[in-house]
């Protein structure tokens, strides 16, 4: 069984502009011990999807699906107390900023132990204990002498560490790492994301990496999911999403790495995420897509197959070609 | 931390000289001077005026009166009052326990019920409770102290004949002071219905002092939790599954305490300038009453050994304030 099923995600945030679409029927999938990475621009709802399964949006978000299933247990049935005994327990996230996640008035311990003793019930001796050796297991040294500093003491690298232990120190299922390396320096990026994989190998933990890093993707996951505003354009096991994007946006994120460049300047793709007020009719990719057609610009386009990534496109590609584009007379 | 306890004390002499200076030139610019005043309405002939002036040491040069008032100052000698004749230092302190015990239940009147309000108004941020809070505070700060506090007289003492009109204590007890605190002397006294009677005197002067620092404090709390509400840390305490309750009132709260103690910290001063309205209105027999008496007689040693020790008070509640800052606020305490 499925230890995360989202079925039909989708988020609505109320504006003065009226209501705003964040995710757009999303569906995800997650096995006990799978590494899945989110993967899309800045403003395709990796994050929003994420916050809203574990419950920390902000009321003026509406949060509807299909099914919102974690360990059997579906999330949107479960009250407000219930959800707070899953989540921070069974389902943890940790997030871009660590320096500003961290609270600046609380020593690392307190933020540390805290969350053992509400969830574990953890005597005070005993989160100490505990809270040294999650300090040692993300690789802090002195570990004693940390449970006293403050998060202004600590570096960059030393809070996603402290935030990576505060995640994991009720053994979660699930581990939610949203763009865990972003504000990281790049030395620093490696190794957060080494730690990250370990523990979730000797844990067992089912990892969600939120990413716009298509190298932190190669490195890390097993699956990959590509969104674009709120849609899931196409997900595909990672070495078959590098070696044969099917939507016309992965093959242009991939066609944008550095290291696939083959021309002297670096292929880019024009134009940014639609927003609340230039939401395209028919496929939302369609004005930044080289493929699309009036069809693309009228119709949304429909879920092709799995052995075509369930890419959401009228023209999947294969080996780099439209299937059935008016351009070029292939059919499939 | 101890540079920092330095360079704060540091700031506090040129302070202390600049309110040494103004407390000797205000009484003086006021026109009339002790004599005229205390001659009142039958005058007095200018060479009585001269010999008088003469006595009291005022014919002498400006700075050598304050010179002689300043280093008189520093060795903690304020003079005898013109009136009484005794030592300013003796009347401050007999009468300051009055202005005290009033202006910390201002205070507490204030922070109670203020932080909570100011917290429930940003967790239902645009909702009306948050709306009807910041419209009464926004009422409370500009009310005038004075009219407000004889509306309430007029409703509480007058119509519903609930709370007396003046002073510290009903007329029927009578006792030695000990603390100076009536609460706390009334106690003491054992006699029946004593500490009663001082809770009753208290309740309109506390309620009315201690509206305006409950309204800056209702608001400074509102908007401090709302920017700390919005924070990164706050959505990580609620990853963590903490609850709601806990979320705001220990890892938000925290936060948003740091600018509303400096709020509460400036508004001592506040608090000892409205005393002095408030006292007037109810005849409450503190400092604040006992300066303006003091103005009114040109009682020059008093006004300025009242405006020294008050203006002295309010820089160590200044000083102690930033100190509980660096407590609250860790990145302050570990400065170095």
């Amino acid at each position: 069984m499925a230890l995360l099923e989202i079925e039909n995600l989708t988020v609505e945030f109320a504006t003065a502009g009226g209501a705003f679409r964040a995710v757009d029927g999303l569906s995800l999938s997650l096995d006990a011990s799978d590494v899945l990475a989110i993967v899309g621009e800045s403003g395709s709802g990796k994050s929003v999807a994420m916050l809203a399964m574990m419950g920390l949006l902000p009321w003026t978000a509406t949060v509807t699906a299909d099914r919102l299933n974690f360990d059997g247990k579906d999330l949107l049935a479960l009250s407000a107390r219930q959800r707070r005994q899953v989540v921070g327990k069974d389902i943890a996230m940790i997030f871009q900023e660590p320096m500003s996640s961290l609270n600046p008035c609380f020593t690392v311990g307190f933020q540390l132990g805290e969350a053992l003793k509400v969830h574990l019930g953890m005597s005070r001796a005993e989160c100490k204990a505990r809270s040294i050796e999650l300090l040692d297991l993300v690789g802090i040294p002195a570990p004693e002498k940390r449970l006293s500093a403050f998060p202004h003491q600590l570096s960059g690298g030393m809070s996603q560490r402290v935030m990576i232990a505060m995640a994991i120190s009720c053994n979660p299922k699930l581990l939610v790492a949203d763009e865990p390396t972003t504000a990281l320096d790049v030395t620093i990026q490696a190794q957060i994301l080494d730690l990250l994989l370990n523990l979730q190998r000797e844990t067992d933990m089912g990892l969600v990496l939120i990413t716009h890093d298509m190298g932190v993707v190669a490195e890390t996951a097993q699956r990959v999911s590509v969104q674009y505003a709120g849609q899931k354009v196409e997900e595909q096991p990672v070495v078959d999403l590098f070696s044969e994007p099917h939507h016309p946006y992965t093959a242009a994120l991939l066609a944008a790495l550095p290291e696939r460049a083959t021309s002297k300047t670096l292929p880019s793709i024009p134009g940014v995420v639609p927003g609340q007020f230039d939401r395209p009719d028919g496929c939302l990719f369609s004005p930044r897509c080289g493929h699309a057609t009036d069809r693309c610009r009228t119709q949304s386009p429909t879920r092709a197959s799995a052995g075509l990534g369930l890419a959401f496109c009228h023209y999947p590609l294969v080996k780099g070609v439209p299937q059935n584009h008016p351009g070029n007379g292939v059919t499939a | 931390m101890f540079q920092f306890l330095l360079r704060r004390i540091g700031l506090i002499i040129p302070t202390f000289i600049g309110v040494t200076i103004a407390a000797f030139a205000f009484i003086r610019v006021l026109p009339g001077d002790p004599v005229e005043l205390m001659a009142g309405e039958r005058g007095v002939s200018p060479e009585r005026h001269a010999a008088l002036m003469k006595q009291f040491g005022y014919d002498r040069p400006i700075w050598e009166q304050y010179l002689d008032y300043f280093f008189s100052a520093l060795q903690g000698d304020l003079g005898n009052s013109l009136v009484t004749k005794k030592p300013v230092w003796d009347e401050f302190f007999t009468l300051f326990p009055a202005t005290l015990e009033l202006s910390i239940c201002a205070i507490i009147f204030a922070v109670f019920i203020g932080v909570p309000a100011g917290i429930y108004a940003a967790t239902r941020r645009g909702s009306w409770p948050d709306q009807a809070i910041m419209g009464t505070a926004l009422v409370g700060y500009s009310m005038p102290i004075f009219w407000w506090g004889l509306l309430l007289i007029i409703l509480f003492s007058g119509t519903l004949g609930w709370t007396p009109v003046s002073g510290r204590i009903s007329l029927l007890y009578f006792f030695k002071p000990v603390t100076g605190f009536m609460l706390i002397d009334s106690l003491l006294s054992g006699q029946k219905g004593a500490f009663s009677s001082a809770v009753s005197h208290l309740i309109l002067p506390t309620i009315v002092l201690g509206t305006i620092p409950l309204a800056v404090v209702a608001r400074q709390t509102r908007s401090a939790m709302l920017e700390v509400l919005s924070e990164d840390y706050v959505r990580t305490a609620r990853a963590k599954g903490m609850s709601p309750m806990r979320v705001v009132g220990v890892h938000a709260l925290r936060n948003a305490m740091i600018p509303v103690i400096t709020t509460i910290g400036l508004q001592v001063g506040v608090l000892l300038a409205g005393a002095i309205l408030t006292e007037t209105i109810f005849s409450w027999p503190g400092i604040g009453k006992w300066m303006v008496d003091s103005i009114f007689r040109r009682d020059y040693p008093s006004v300025q050994g009242g405006l020294l020790m008050i203006a002295v008070i309010v820089m160590t509640v200044n000083l102690i304030v930033d100190l509980l800052y660096g407590l609250v606020n860790p990145r302050i305490r570990h400065v170095r």
